[in-house]
Protein backbone atom coordinates (compact mmCIF):
# COMPACT_ATOMS: atom_id res chain seq x y z
CA UNK A 1 0.00 0.00 0.00
CA UNK A 2 2.80 2.37 0.94
CA UNK A 3 4.50 1.75 -2.38
CA UNK A 4 1.32 2.31 -4.33
CA UNK A 5 0.57 5.63 -2.68
CA UNK A 6 4.17 6.80 -3.16
CA UNK A 7 3.90 6.00 -6.85
CA UNK A 8 0.65 7.90 -7.14
CA UNK A 9 2.26 10.91 -5.50
CA UNK A 10 5.19 10.78 -7.89
CA UNK A 11 2.94 10.76 -10.96
CA UNK A 12 1.03 13.71 -9.59
CA UNK A 13 4.20 15.78 -9.35
CA UNK A 14 5.32 14.67 -12.81
CA UNK A 15 4.36 17.99 -14.35
CA UNK A 16 5.26 19.13 -17.83
CA UNK A 17 7.21 22.37 -17.51
CA UNK A 18 7.51 24.70 -20.48
CA UNK A 19 9.06 28.12 -20.07
CA UNK A 20 8.59 27.82 -16.31
CA UNK A 21 4.87 27.03 -16.56
CA UNK A 22 3.65 23.70 -15.13
CA UNK A 23 1.01 21.54 -16.77
CA UNK A 24 -0.62 18.51 -15.18
CA UNK A 25 -1.65 17.17 -18.60
CA UNK A 26 0.87 16.20 -21.26
CA UNK A 27 -1.76 16.35 -23.99
CA UNK A 28 -1.78 19.57 -25.99
CA UNK A 29 -4.84 19.90 -28.16
CA UNK A 30 -5.48 21.66 -31.42
CA UNK A 31 -8.91 23.00 -32.26
CA UNK A 32 -9.02 22.53 -36.03
CA UNK A 33 -11.66 20.37 -37.65
CA UNK A 34 -14.41 20.56 -35.01
CA UNK A 35 -17.86 21.14 -36.51
CA UNK A 36 -19.12 23.23 -33.57
CA UNK A 37 -17.77 25.19 -30.61
CA UNK A 38 -19.97 23.28 -28.16
CA UNK A 39 -18.74 19.91 -29.36
CA UNK A 40 -15.19 21.17 -29.29
CA UNK A 41 -15.53 22.36 -25.70
CA UNK A 42 -16.82 18.95 -24.59
CA UNK A 43 -13.99 17.11 -26.37
CA UNK A 44 -11.36 19.42 -24.86
CA UNK A 45 -12.74 18.87 -21.38
CA UNK A 46 -12.78 15.08 -21.89
CA UNK A 47 -9.16 15.16 -23.04
CA UNK A 48 -8.03 16.92 -19.85
CA UNK A 49 -5.84 19.28 -21.88
CA UNK A 50 -4.52 22.45 -20.25
CA UNK A 51 -2.92 23.97 -23.35
CA UNK A 52 -4.61 24.34 -26.72
CA UNK A 53 -3.69 25.86 -30.05
CA UNK A 54 -5.71 28.35 -32.05
CA UNK A 55 -5.19 29.94 -35.46
CA UNK A 56 -5.35 33.68 -36.20
CA UNK A 57 -7.79 34.75 -38.91
CA UNK A 58 -9.79 37.80 -39.95
CA UNK A 59 -12.42 38.81 -37.41
CA UNK A 60 -15.89 38.05 -38.66
CA UNK A 61 -18.88 39.71 -36.97
CA UNK A 62 -21.06 36.84 -38.26
CA UNK A 63 -19.14 34.32 -36.14
CA UNK A 64 -21.19 33.24 -33.15
CA UNK A 65 -19.32 32.58 -29.92
CA UNK A 66 -15.68 33.16 -29.21
CA UNK A 67 -13.18 30.32 -29.19
CA UNK A 68 -10.81 32.45 -27.11
CA UNK A 69 -13.53 33.01 -24.53
CA UNK A 70 -14.37 29.29 -24.49
CA UNK A 71 -10.75 28.45 -23.65
CA UNK A 72 -10.52 31.20 -21.04
CA UNK A 73 -13.76 29.95 -19.45
CA UNK A 74 -12.40 26.40 -19.22
CA UNK A 75 -9.07 27.56 -17.76
CA UNK A 76 -7.19 26.27 -20.81
CA UNK A 77 -4.09 28.20 -21.77
CA UNK A 78 -4.01 29.43 -25.37
CA UNK A 79 -1.17 28.65 -27.75
CA UNK A 80 -1.61 30.66 -30.96
CA UNK A 81 -0.12 29.18 -34.11
CA UNK A 82 1.09 30.61 -37.39
CA UNK A 83 -0.78 28.05 -39.51
CA UNK A 84 -1.06 29.02 -43.15
CA UNK A 85 2.21 30.97 -43.23
CA UNK A 86 4.66 30.10 -46.00
CA UNK A 87 7.36 32.64 -45.17
CA UNK A 88 9.23 33.79 -42.07
CA UNK A 89 7.94 37.31 -42.71
CA UNK A 90 4.27 36.24 -42.57
CA UNK A 91 4.90 34.03 -39.56
CA UNK A 92 6.51 36.87 -37.61
CA UNK A 93 3.65 39.26 -38.38
CA UNK A 94 1.07 36.60 -37.45
CA UNK A 95 2.88 35.90 -34.17
CA UNK A 96 2.92 39.61 -33.36
CA UNK A 97 -0.81 39.87 -34.03
CA UNK A 98 -1.43 36.82 -31.84
CA UNK A 99 0.62 38.34 -29.03
CA UNK A 100 -1.49 41.48 -29.19
CA UNK A 101 -4.84 39.73 -29.51
CA UNK A 102 -4.34 36.98 -26.95
CA UNK A 103 -1.82 38.60 -24.62
CA UNK A 104 0.70 35.76 -24.72
CA UNK A 105 4.25 35.62 -26.03
CA UNK A 106 3.96 31.89 -26.67
CA UNK A 107 3.64 30.88 -30.29
CA UNK A 108 3.48 27.59 -32.15
CA UNK A 109 5.62 28.40 -35.14
CA UNK A 110 4.43 26.74 -38.31
CA UNK A 111 6.04 27.73 -41.59
CA UNK A 112 4.94 25.34 -44.26
CA UNK A 113 6.44 24.69 -47.66
CA UNK A 114 3.36 23.86 -49.72
CA UNK A 115 -0.28 22.93 -49.34
CA UNK A 116 0.09 19.40 -50.63
CA UNK A 117 2.49 18.16 -47.94
CA UNK A 118 2.06 20.89 -45.30
CA UNK A 119 5.62 19.99 -44.33
CA UNK A 120 7.72 22.62 -42.56
CA UNK A 121 10.06 24.68 -44.74
CA UNK A 122 13.31 24.26 -42.82
CA UNK A 123 14.99 27.41 -44.13
CA UNK A 124 12.05 29.72 -43.37
CA UNK A 125 11.51 27.96 -40.04
CA UNK A 126 15.07 28.63 -38.89
CA UNK A 127 14.84 32.24 -40.03
CA UNK A 128 11.50 32.80 -38.27
CA UNK A 129 12.67 31.12 -35.06
CA UNK A 130 15.66 33.44 -34.89
CA UNK A 131 13.54 36.55 -35.50
CA UNK A 132 10.82 35.58 -33.01
CA UNK A 133 13.28 34.65 -30.25
CA UNK A 134 14.91 38.04 -30.87
CA UNK A 135 11.53 39.73 -30.37
CA UNK A 136 10.98 37.99 -27.06
CA UNK A 137 8.64 35.20 -28.17
CA UNK A 138 8.63 31.73 -26.62
CA UNK A 139 8.80 29.66 -29.76
CA UNK A 140 7.27 26.18 -30.02
CA UNK A 141 8.83 25.14 -33.29
CA UNK A 142 6.85 22.73 -35.45
CA UNK A 143 9.57 20.85 -37.30
CA UNK A 144 10.35 17.90 -39.50
CA UNK A 145 11.43 14.72 -37.71
CA UNK A 146 15.02 15.74 -38.39
CA UNK A 147 17.37 15.44 -35.38
CA UNK A 148 19.80 17.96 -36.86
CA UNK A 149 17.17 20.62 -37.50
CA UNK A 150 15.58 20.03 -34.07
CA UNK A 151 18.86 20.70 -32.34
CA UNK A 152 19.43 23.80 -34.46
CA UNK A 153 16.05 25.19 -33.42
CA UNK A 154 16.83 24.53 -29.76
CA UNK A 155 20.20 26.26 -30.09
CA UNK A 156 18.46 29.27 -31.66
CA UNK A 157 16.38 29.56 -28.48
CA UNK A 158 13.18 27.60 -29.16
CA UNK A 159 11.27 26.93 -25.92
CA UNK A 160 10.10 23.56 -27.24
CA UNK A 161 10.65 21.54 -30.38
CA UNK A 162 7.71 19.80 -31.99
CA UNK A 163 8.71 17.15 -34.50
CA UNK A 164 5.98 15.67 -36.67
CA UNK A 165 5.03 12.01 -36.51
CA UNK A 166 3.58 12.18 -40.03
CA UNK A 167 2.21 15.00 -42.22
CA UNK A 168 -0.64 17.06 -40.73
CA UNK A 169 -4.03 15.40 -40.83
CA UNK A 170 -2.82 12.09 -42.26
CA UNK A 171 -3.33 10.00 -39.13
CA UNK A 172 -0.42 7.80 -40.23
CA UNK A 173 1.12 7.74 -36.76
CA UNK A 174 4.86 7.97 -36.11
CA UNK A 175 6.62 7.15 -39.36
CA UNK A 176 10.17 7.39 -38.04
CA UNK A 177 10.28 6.38 -34.37
CA UNK A 178 14.06 6.15 -34.50
CA UNK A 179 14.41 9.82 -35.42
CA UNK A 180 11.96 10.86 -32.69
CA UNK A 181 14.02 8.91 -30.13
CA UNK A 182 17.18 10.56 -31.41
CA UNK A 183 15.62 14.02 -31.15
CA UNK A 184 14.52 13.28 -27.58
CA UNK A 185 17.92 11.91 -26.55
CA UNK A 186 19.72 15.08 -27.57
CA UNK A 187 17.17 17.73 -26.56
CA UNK A 188 17.29 19.77 -23.40
CA UNK A 189 14.01 21.58 -24.11
CA UNK A 190 10.65 19.77 -24.10
CA UNK A 191 9.95 17.64 -27.19
CA UNK A 192 6.32 17.58 -28.26
CA UNK A 193 5.24 15.05 -30.88
CA UNK A 194 3.03 17.08 -33.17
CA UNK A 195 0.98 15.98 -36.19
CA UNK A 196 0.18 12.66 -37.78
CA UNK A 197 -1.43 11.06 -34.74
CA UNK A 198 -4.32 8.83 -35.77
CA UNK A 199 -5.39 6.99 -32.66
CA UNK A 200 -4.60 6.53 -28.98
CA UNK A 201 -1.79 3.99 -29.43
CA UNK A 202 0.16 6.53 -31.57
CA UNK A 203 0.14 8.96 -28.64
CA UNK A 204 1.17 6.26 -26.20
CA UNK A 205 4.07 5.35 -28.51
CA UNK A 206 5.19 8.99 -28.68
CA UNK A 207 5.39 9.08 -24.90
CA UNK A 208 7.16 5.70 -24.77
CA UNK A 209 9.76 7.09 -27.17
CA UNK A 210 10.45 9.75 -24.56
CA UNK A 211 8.49 12.74 -25.84
CA UNK A 212 7.45 15.19 -23.13
CA UNK A 213 4.01 15.78 -24.59
CA UNK A 214 1.80 15.11 -27.61
CA UNK A 215 -0.10 17.65 -29.71
CA UNK A 216 -3.03 16.55 -31.82
CA UNK A 217 -6.26 17.94 -33.21
CA UNK A 218 -8.03 16.10 -36.00
CA UNK A 219 -7.54 12.68 -34.38
CA UNK A 220 -10.06 13.92 -31.81
CA UNK A 221 -12.12 16.56 -33.62
CA UNK A 222 -12.80 14.35 -36.66
CA UNK A 223 -13.22 11.09 -34.75
CA UNK A 224 -16.72 9.60 -34.92
CA UNK A 225 -17.08 10.33 -31.21
CA UNK A 226 -14.75 13.22 -30.35
CA UNK A 227 -15.54 13.25 -26.62
CA UNK A 228 -14.78 9.55 -26.27
CA UNK A 229 -11.62 9.90 -28.36
CA UNK A 230 -10.52 12.88 -26.25
CA UNK A 231 -10.76 10.71 -23.19
CA UNK A 232 -8.91 7.87 -24.94
CA UNK A 233 -5.99 10.21 -25.65
CA UNK A 234 -5.96 11.45 -22.08
CA UNK A 235 -5.36 7.88 -20.88
CA UNK A 236 -2.98 7.03 -23.74
CA UNK A 237 -0.62 9.87 -22.89
CA UNK A 238 -0.63 8.95 -19.21
CA UNK A 239 -0.07 5.26 -20.03
CA UNK A 240 2.78 6.00 -22.42
CA UNK A 241 4.47 8.28 -19.92
CA UNK A 242 4.18 5.70 -17.12
CA UNK A 243 5.51 2.95 -19.38
CA UNK A 244 8.49 5.08 -20.36
CA UNK A 245 9.29 5.81 -16.72
CA UNK A 246 8.70 2.20 -15.66
CA UNK A 247 11.29 0.93 -18.14
CA UNK A 248 10.22 -1.65 -20.68
CA UNK A 249 11.73 -5.12 -21.03
CA UNK A 250 14.32 -5.54 -23.75
CA UNK A 251 13.19 -7.00 -27.09
CA UNK A 252 14.47 -10.58 -27.55
CA UNK A 253 14.71 -12.75 -30.58
CA UNK A 254 13.52 -15.92 -28.86
CA UNK A 255 10.93 -16.75 -26.25
CA UNK A 256 11.75 -16.52 -22.56
CA UNK A 257 9.54 -18.57 -20.27
CA UNK A 258 8.13 -16.70 -17.34
CA UNK A 259 7.27 -19.92 -15.49
CA UNK A 260 10.18 -21.88 -14.01
CA UNK A 261 10.99 -25.22 -15.68
CA UNK A 262 12.14 -26.65 -12.34
CA UNK A 263 9.70 -28.64 -10.24
CA UNK A 264 7.45 -29.67 -13.08
CA UNK A 265 5.34 -32.75 -12.48
CA UNK A 266 6.37 -35.71 -14.57
CA UNK A 267 3.82 -37.53 -16.66
CA UNK A 268 4.06 -40.91 -18.24
CA UNK B 1 -12.25 58.58 -46.07
CA UNK B 2 -12.07 55.18 -47.71
CA UNK B 3 -10.06 52.32 -46.28
CA UNK B 4 -9.85 48.57 -46.75
CA UNK B 5 -10.92 46.55 -43.74
CA UNK B 6 -10.15 42.83 -43.92
CA UNK B 7 -10.04 43.14 -47.67
CA UNK B 8 -13.37 44.97 -48.12
CA UNK B 9 -13.97 48.66 -48.88
CA UNK B 10 -15.24 50.81 -46.02
CA UNK B 11 -16.06 54.48 -45.76
CA UNK B 12 -15.29 56.11 -42.41
CA UNK B 13 -15.57 59.61 -40.97
CA UNK B 14 -12.37 61.60 -41.38
CA UNK B 15 -11.55 61.58 -37.65
CA UNK B 16 -11.78 57.77 -37.30
CA UNK B 17 -9.11 56.05 -35.24
CA UNK B 18 -8.30 52.35 -34.91
CA UNK B 19 -10.49 52.30 -31.80
CA UNK B 20 -13.46 53.53 -33.85
CA UNK B 21 -13.09 50.66 -36.27
CA UNK B 22 -12.48 47.95 -33.62
CA UNK B 23 -15.50 49.18 -31.71
CA UNK B 24 -17.62 49.24 -34.84
CA UNK B 25 -16.69 45.76 -36.08
CA UNK B 26 -16.85 43.98 -32.69
CA UNK B 27 -19.87 45.88 -31.39
CA UNK B 28 -18.07 46.42 -28.08
CA UNK B 29 -17.18 49.66 -26.32
CA UNK B 30 -13.38 49.98 -26.27
CA UNK B 31 -11.66 52.26 -23.75
CA UNK B 32 -8.59 54.42 -24.36
CA UNK B 33 -6.23 51.63 -23.22
CA UNK B 34 -7.62 49.30 -25.90
CA UNK B 35 -9.56 47.05 -23.50
CA UNK B 36 -13.26 46.29 -23.80
CA UNK B 37 -15.30 48.38 -21.39
CA UNK B 38 -17.33 45.28 -20.38
CA UNK B 39 -14.19 43.87 -18.70
CA UNK B 40 -14.01 40.74 -20.87
CA UNK B 41 -11.08 40.09 -23.18
CA UNK B 42 -11.61 41.58 -26.60
CA UNK B 43 -9.23 39.08 -28.23
CA UNK B 44 -8.48 40.94 -31.46
CA UNK B 45 -5.35 42.49 -32.94
CA UNK B 46 -4.92 45.09 -35.64
CA UNK B 47 -2.39 45.48 -38.42
CA UNK B 48 -2.34 48.75 -40.32
CA UNK B 49 -0.55 48.55 -43.65
CA UNK B 50 1.12 45.31 -42.50
CA UNK B 51 2.36 46.74 -39.20
CA UNK B 52 0.90 45.75 -35.84
CA UNK B 53 -0.78 48.57 -33.95
CA UNK B 54 -0.46 47.81 -30.21
CA UNK B 55 -3.80 48.11 -28.38
CA UNK B 56 -2.37 50.92 -26.26
CA UNK B 57 -1.97 52.92 -29.50
CA UNK B 58 -5.40 52.22 -31.00
CA UNK B 59 -6.98 55.45 -29.72
CA UNK B 60 -4.05 57.60 -30.78
CA UNK B 61 -3.73 56.04 -34.23
CA UNK B 62 -5.64 58.14 -36.73
CA UNK B 63 -6.44 56.48 -40.02
CA UNK B 64 -5.65 57.87 -43.44
CA UNK B 65 -7.21 57.55 -46.88
CA UNK B 66 -6.29 54.22 -48.49
CA UNK B 67 -5.16 52.51 -45.28
CA UNK B 68 -5.36 48.75 -45.24
CA UNK B 69 -6.51 47.38 -41.90
CA UNK B 70 -6.51 43.75 -40.87
CA UNK B 71 -8.39 42.84 -37.69
CA UNK B 72 -7.78 39.26 -36.59
CA UNK B 73 -8.90 36.99 -33.81
CA UNK B 74 -8.42 33.42 -32.60
CA UNK B 75 -10.28 30.76 -34.58
CA UNK B 76 -10.18 26.97 -34.63
CA UNK B 77 -6.94 25.58 -35.96
CA UNK B 78 -3.72 23.74 -35.38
Amino acid sequence: MTTASTQTASTQTDALVIDGVEFGSRLIMGTGGAPSLDGLGAALLASGTELTTVAMRRYSPAETGSLFQLLVDHGIRVLPNTAGCFTAKDAVLTAELAREALETDWVKLEVIADEQTLLPDAVELVDATEKLVDRGFKVFAYTNDDPVLALRLENLGAAAVMPLGAPIGTGLGILNPHNIELIVSRASVPVVLDAGIGTASDAALAMELGCDAVLLATAVTRAQNPVQMGEAFKHAVIAGRLAKQAGRIPRREHALASSAMEGRAEFL
Amino acid sequence: MNIKLNGADHTLSDDASVTTVVSHITGRVVDSSGQAADGRKIGVAVARNSEVVPRSQWAATALAEGDELEIVTAVQGG
